[in-house]
């Protein structure tokens, strides 16, 4: 039966909104709630992200999350792929660090087939996951700000600098952001001539930077309204929803997981870590500064003690690769938290069970908790204070 | 932490916006954008974005340096190679017979510029080109590239990758010598490898 004009108009359109009766209890002066589908395309989201938002006014009565439009199979993608061949897919989960994503699987991998990375590997290691971090932290602050509505200047500030930690990558393994450098026992090739010379280049240079962004944003009064008591995480609550990362620690939880568990050769290096106070959205984007001091000072040290030596453990075979029976956990502090592997092997080429523990999927589950009675002005930026990435999310 | 007086926050900032917007017309690091199509910056060494088939000598048929074993057909993670072995042995560019592929596909709208078919070649065949400037109009034909448009001679990856290519050519000549030897010494009987 073909519609006919009457029919068409009668059909209501779409709407991504929905208007809901509210009870009244209360004796309030009355009024309705509105449904709000924010997303999948709301550049404040982070990529393709929905949040349905019940509001009462302009305060958020409730709020869910749905992901899952990015959903790329990368589970069963690396069980059908060899050991090796799931490594370039890592830099795909969360694409601003990849580095880091390679080291943890490469570091699961390691534990379930006994290799050992030689030390300058782990020292190559440490450098290259403390510029990600340095280089995620400073995007990620910029990201924040242009969720409060500083159109441009912060985070063109911070892309200005992040370029220069992308140059060093791609002088080192080819490419900027899908770097797919570390290997089973140790890293793909060593470091070109001049490179650390370069890296030490901009690790001294960093600090001005930090210092021009603070100046510029932390006594910031817009910035300080904006952002204090907004998006409170309690302690508890964090605890019990196992965030991790640096949003654990803005909460006052003293958990890294480079101290807990001193993975590759972080007991070696001095620095300690920062905590904040009242686990509100300043204090993310405190903690977020402050790690990136110590972790310019955990590169200063790696960069003054790296010797001299091979990058992989003879060991190690590239072709061919099948590790024994068992299965391995391993997880490292990446810079939106505790980033973990769980790899089941039977002996084949490929993995049995190839599982990830995403911190940024999980950091987003609490983001009701945080959101309800807050203004839905305040949910974008308490989402972009979550750091969340949907590559990772979604998987 | 707040500032004394309302306001001197956000004045401090604004110095630094200044202090970043004059600073761009006299300091070079102030100022990091180049003009994509005018200005380029040279590539990095390490620069990879497809793979390329190196071929020894003049002519690229018979200089290849495949031997078609199928290795990074089978260990490409997206599966973006395509191989089928020839059937009979053929002349190479110093007269030995070798399998080549009859065909060699590489399917550039699925490759993700991992690098693991390079590290996993036995037989330094396969290598990363830097050419970026790629993009074309016709969505199937053109991505798909075919063994003749693959296959660079050797002195363009000397080029592109100064410092691998020395590393590699040393590898192979010494390889080479080494055979030489062993048949050498093995007398007339011995086979070249």
């Amino acid at each position: 039966m073909h519609a006919t004009p009457n029919d068409l108009a009668a059909e209501a359109p779409p709407k991504n909104y929905e208007i809901r009766r509210k009870p009244h209890l209360d004796g309030s002066l009355g009024g309705d709630l509105l449904e709000i589908s924010m997303g999948p395309q709301h550049p404040s989201t982070h990529g393709v992200f929905r949040m349905d938002v019940v509001l009462d006014g302009e305060r958020v009565v409730k709020l869910k999350p749905v992901f899952g439009y990015l959903h790329r199979n990368h589970e069963k993608i690396g069980e059908n792929t060899t050991y090796l061949g799931s490594m370039p897919y890592t830099d795909r989960l969360d694409y601003f660090c990849s580095l880091t994503n390679n080291w943890a699987y490469a570091l699961t991998v390691e534990k379930l087939a006994g290799l050992q990375a030689p030390e300058r590997a782990e020292y190559i290691r440490v450098i290259t996951a403390e510029l990600t971090r340095l280089q995620n932290h400073t995007s990620l602050v910029g990201f924040l700000l242009q969720d409060m509505g500083a159109m441009g200047t912060p985070l063109m500030y911070a892309f200005r600098e992040r370029e220069k930690i992308l140059d060093l990558f791609e002088s080192l393994t080819g490419a900027r952001m899908m770097c797919n450098y570390m290997r089973f026992g140790g890293c793909r090739c060593d470091l070109p001539p001049g490179w650390l010379a370069q890296a030490g280049q901009v690790v001294s240079g960093f600090p001005r930077f930090l210092d021009e962004y603070e100046a510029l944003l932390s006594e910031n009064e817009i910035v300080m309204a904006r952002t204090q008591g907004v998006g409170v995480l309690p302690r508890e609550l964090a605890i019990n929803a196992s965030v991790t990362g640096p949003m654990l620690r803005a909460s006052g939880v003293n958990y890294d997981v480079r101290k807990v568990d001193q993975y590759g050769i972080y007991d070696r290096f001095s620095f300690r870590v920062p905590l904040g106070e009242h686990g509100d959205v300043y204090d993310r984007y405190m903690i977020r500064i402050l790690e990136m001091r110590e972790s310019l000072k955990i590169l200063q040290q790696a960069l003054r003690d790296i010797p001299e030596g091979p990058i992989v453990d003879p060991k190690a075979k590239l072709r061919g690769f099948r590790p024994k029976a068992g299965e391995a956990y391993g997880r490292i502090e990446a810079p939106k938290g505790e980033l973990g592997f769980y790899v089941i092997s039977d002996g084949s080429p490929n993995p049995y069970r190839y599982r990830v523990r995403p911190p940024s999927f999980i950091n987003l589950t609490i983001l009701e908790d945080m959101c309800v009675g807050q203004h839905v002005a305040d949910v974008v930026i308490i989402l972009g204070s979550v750091d969340i990435v949907m590559g990772e999310v979604d998987r | 932490m707040s500032a004394p007086v309302l306001g001197e926050g956000i004045l401090k900032g604004m110095v630094e916006t200044a202090r970043n917007f004059v600073g761009s017309y006299v300091k070079d690091d102030r100022l990091v954008t180049v003009q994509y199509p005018e200005e380029r910056l040279p590539q990095k060494e390490a620069a990879r974005n497809f793979p390329f088939l190196v071929y020894d000598g003049e002519d690229w048929q018979k200089g290849l340096r495949c031997v078609a074993c199928l290795i990074c057909e089978k260990e490409c993670p997206p599966q973006c190679i395509y191989i089928v072995k020839d059937t009979v042995r053929k002349p190479d560019y110093v007269g030995k017979l070798q399998f080549q592929p009859k065909v060699f596909d590489i399917d550039t709208s699925v490759c993700m510029s991992c690098q693991i078919c390079v590290e996993v070649c036995p037989f330094d065949a396969i290598k990363m080109d830097i050419e970026y400037e790629l993009s074309t109009g016709d969505r199937f034909g053109s991505l798909l590239v075919h063994k003749a448009q693959l296959a660079k001679s050797n002195t363009y990856y000397r080029r592109i990758h100064p410092s691998e290519a020395a590393e590699v050519d040393a590898r192979l000549g010494a390889e080479k010598a080494k055979a030489e030897a062993k048949a050498k010494a093995g007398g007339a009987g011995a086979k070249p490898a």
